[in-house]
């Protein structure tokens, strides 16, 4: 009896909900505890704003997409989908199955509020077709504080040469000196952090924005492989198909120093509550101009002329936007905000590191993904990963490269 | 002068069986030729998320053939596919006759070693994965016990990782060939068996020059199947070896699923499927070449 009523009282809060304000369906794939938190701070803010949130959570990033472009295809799409900051969605666009948001972004302004590379994934030929939600950044260097007390490493490496003057005093000791997971994307994740740090700014964007046969088949790119395949040899036997929690709570453990992986580890440190600046370090990048590499999500808004769902979308994408969801958002996800002109006081010490070096447009750089379509980022990613595992000579690498990003 | 008998002319006795049988007709051609058809249009154009109607020609075939992950797929899998229906042949076949001894706990047995193949390769590929970890895995627990000297650390070789995913699966699918080889052995006239005995021939001869020739109908049936099992090989890598170390493990499913998904490239995936189910054929057209061949002598409907 008491659950009919119950029943009886949920189908009421429905019903009366529906008639509130414009209905939104969601599809993303933030499943996870930590992402799930993540997304009820947006669910909320889109309530709170006077809509209905229908969540439709698939697990795993390209098992969601596929089903977001099904339904795109089928005609029965959702109000809202989740995609990378990326070209991604770029033959959504060009196929005319989004609806772009222009009104949204040109009263919030976006052209000022947004880094330009974000910018130049959400806007295309002038139109508005995506609402970034976070930034997360892919490369940040993480340590152990323990470790590092027991290899006898004083002071946070400051350069490359720093980094590996420590990585060899932590192998000295008996630990794992570079904590990795041994899938090709993580693999792709150091090699974009060798990239923008031992290659730096200008080289990175010759090679994967420019793609310049010259380039990768010159000296430059050639010693950040060599530097790369020089990171591999201070991982462990264990590391093939490891996965990245797994290497993250090596560093927990204090058994291995160091991580190289984006800011989603935080979580793993924040479920062992460990924090950062006493249990762990994090390093964003050596010296003063190192990028702060760019990654992230957005929500774009497939096609409809239904203006209910029209009116959805625009509430959506303007929610999303505004600095309170931002925080709240990033601060669960462990990303930081899209915009940042936002209160930094609650973001940890890591997020406030990042926020600061973003307020600097020079040192703002997309990751391979913004600058290369999913299968040469893929193609180049199958080279990596071998050139990793394998002994292959770095001039042939180095051409492989060099075919694989042909335009 | 009678007009030939048409095919399209029926007795009406079999006009409602056929009509029955339409609506499988339709799927067959539908789902299966149609999807075939569809693949080849696709694979000869420059689709990415969406099909297209941008004909490249063979260009597609073209770049799958210059790309060496796909190449160093199909190598894994001639390997994988040689020493997989190899092992399951041979040890689905020692089972069967172990358990055609009329050993006791007969049905235990027959279970037990059939359990593997009710479980989900998902599942039992992350505990071979596991106990194959050589940090995590037997290799680790056997140094604990003292033997410093052990290493089992093959599924993190490049060389020999493919070997532990042929351990994996036939480790999955023995018992299956075994069910399947059993049933033969028990279909064997018992008059044979004993018209041997009576001439003292040699229990492993009877094996060997009678029964197994006498299984070649059998036989066919799990090679067919497991040239099937071994052509869309893709959850035992996925499970054990996500294709790793680097790509030591790939496989051609794998590239095919990556490129229809991941990385948008509807065209070079459906590129790859083609060339699947083309060598696929090539090696089962003769097959079944020579078994209506053989049918049609001695004489089956």
């Amino acid at each position: 009896m008491l659950k009919f009523a119950r029943l009886a009282a949920l189908t009421f809060a429905l019903g009366s909900a529906h008639a509130a304000g414009p209905k939104a369906e969601v599809i993303h794939w933030w499943t996870s505890g930590g992402e799930s938190a993540a997304v009820k701070t947006l669910a909320d803010a889109y309530i709170s704003a006077g809509g209905v949130w229908v969540d439709t959570a698939i697990a795993l990033g390209e098992q969601a997409r596929a089903v977001a472009v099904n339904r795109i295809l089928g005609g029965n799409p959702p109000t809202a989908a989740q995609f990378n900051t990326s070209k991604q969605f770029l033959d959504l666009v060009e196929q005319g199955m989004l609806n772009p948001i222009d009104n949204v972004a040109q009263q919030q302004g976006w052209d000022k509020l947004l880094p330009e590379t974000v910018l130049s994934v959400v806007r295309v030929k002038g139109h508005y077709y995506a609402a970034p939600i976070n930034i997360h950044m892919p490369t940040w260097i993480w340590y152990s504080k323990a470790a590092f007390k027991q290899a006898g490493i004083a002071t946070e490496p400051k350069s490359v040469d720093e980094l590996f003057a420590a990585l060899d005093k932590l192998r000295a000791a008996g630990l794992v000196p570079l904590a990795h997971g041994g899938q090709p994307w993580q693999e792709n994740i150091v090699f974009t952090a060798v990239l923008a740090n031992v290659g730096g700014t200008e080289l990175y964007l010759k090679v994967f924005r420019d793609k310049d046969r010259q380039t990768i088949e010159g000296e430059a790119f050639k010693k950040v492989l060599l530097s790369f395949k020089r990171l591999q040899s201070y991982t462990d036997k264990g590391a093939p198909g490891r996965n990245w929690n797994d290497a993250t709570s090596m560093l927990i453990t204090g058994k291995a120093g160091v991580q190289i992986m984006g800011d989603w580890a935080k979580g793993e440190f924040a479920q062992a509550r460990q924090s950062p600046g006493k249990d762990y370090g994090c390093i964003a990048g050596f010296g003063a101009k190192s990028p702060y590499i760019i990654q992230g999500d957005v929500f774009v808004f497939p096609k409809t002329n239904d203006p209910q769902a029209i009116k959805a979308q625009q509430l959506l994408a303007s929610v999303m936007l505004t600095p309170a969801t931002q925080v709240a958002f990033s601060n669960k996800k462990g990303s930081i905000p899209v915009r940042t002109d936002v209160d930094n006081a609650s973001m940890d010490l890591c997020a406030q590191q990042g926020l600061a070096i973003m307020k600097d447009k020079s040192r703002q750089l997309g990751n391979g993904e913004i600058y290369m379509s999913p299968d040469q980022n893929g193609a180049l990613t199958d080279i990596l990963t071998a050139y990793w595992n394998k002994n292959l000579p770095v001039e042939k690498v180095q051409k492989d490269i060099a075919a694989a990003l042909k335009n | 002068m009678t007009a030939p008998r048409s095919w399209w002319k029926v007795r009406p006795g079999q006009l409602s069986a056929s009509v029955a049988l339409l609506p499988l007709a339709m799927i067959v051609l539908v789902a299966y030729a149609g999807t075939v058809l569809w693949s080849l249009r696709v694979s000869l154009t420059d689709a990415r998320t969406f099909p297209s109607d941008v004909y490249v020609g063979l260009a597609q075939y073209e770049r799958l053939f210059h790309n060496e992950r796909w190449l160093l797929s199909l190598n894994n899998l001639a390997l994988y596919g040689l020493l997989f229906i190899g092992l399951c042949m041979v040890v689905g076949l020692l089972l069967a006759v172990f358990i055609d001894q009329k050993v006791r706990g007969e049905g235990l047995l027959r279970t037990v070693f059939l359990y593997p193949y009710a479980m989900s390769f998902v599942a039992t590929g992350l505990v071979w994965q596991w106990l194959l970890n050589p940090e995590l895995g037997l290799q680790n627990a056997v140094q604990t016990l003292g033997f410093d000297g052990v290493q089992i650390d093959w599924i993190v070789d490049q060389d020999k990782v493919m070997y532990t995913i042929v351990l994996a699966t036939v480790w999955q699918a023995s018992g299956f060939v075994m069910a399947l080889l059993l049933a033969g052995l028990r279909s064997i006239d018992a008059q044979i068996w004993n018209a041997a005995r009576i001439d003292g021939i040699p229990t492993w001869q009877v094996y060997v020059f009678i029964v197994l020739p006498m299984l070649g109908e059998s036989i066919a049936t799990v090679f067919v199947l497991l040239l099937t099992a071994t052509v869309k090989l893709f959850d035992a890598v996925v499970s054990m070896t996500q294709g790793g170390p680097g790509n030591a493990s790939e496989v051609p499913a794998k590239f095919i699923m990556d490129h229809l998904f991941g990385r948008a490239n509807l065209a070079l995936a459906s590129a790859g499927s083609v060339v699947l189910l083309l060598s696929f054929l090539a090696l089962v057209a003769p097959l079944f070449y020579a078994r209506s061949r053989y049918q049609k002598r001695v004489g089956h409907p």
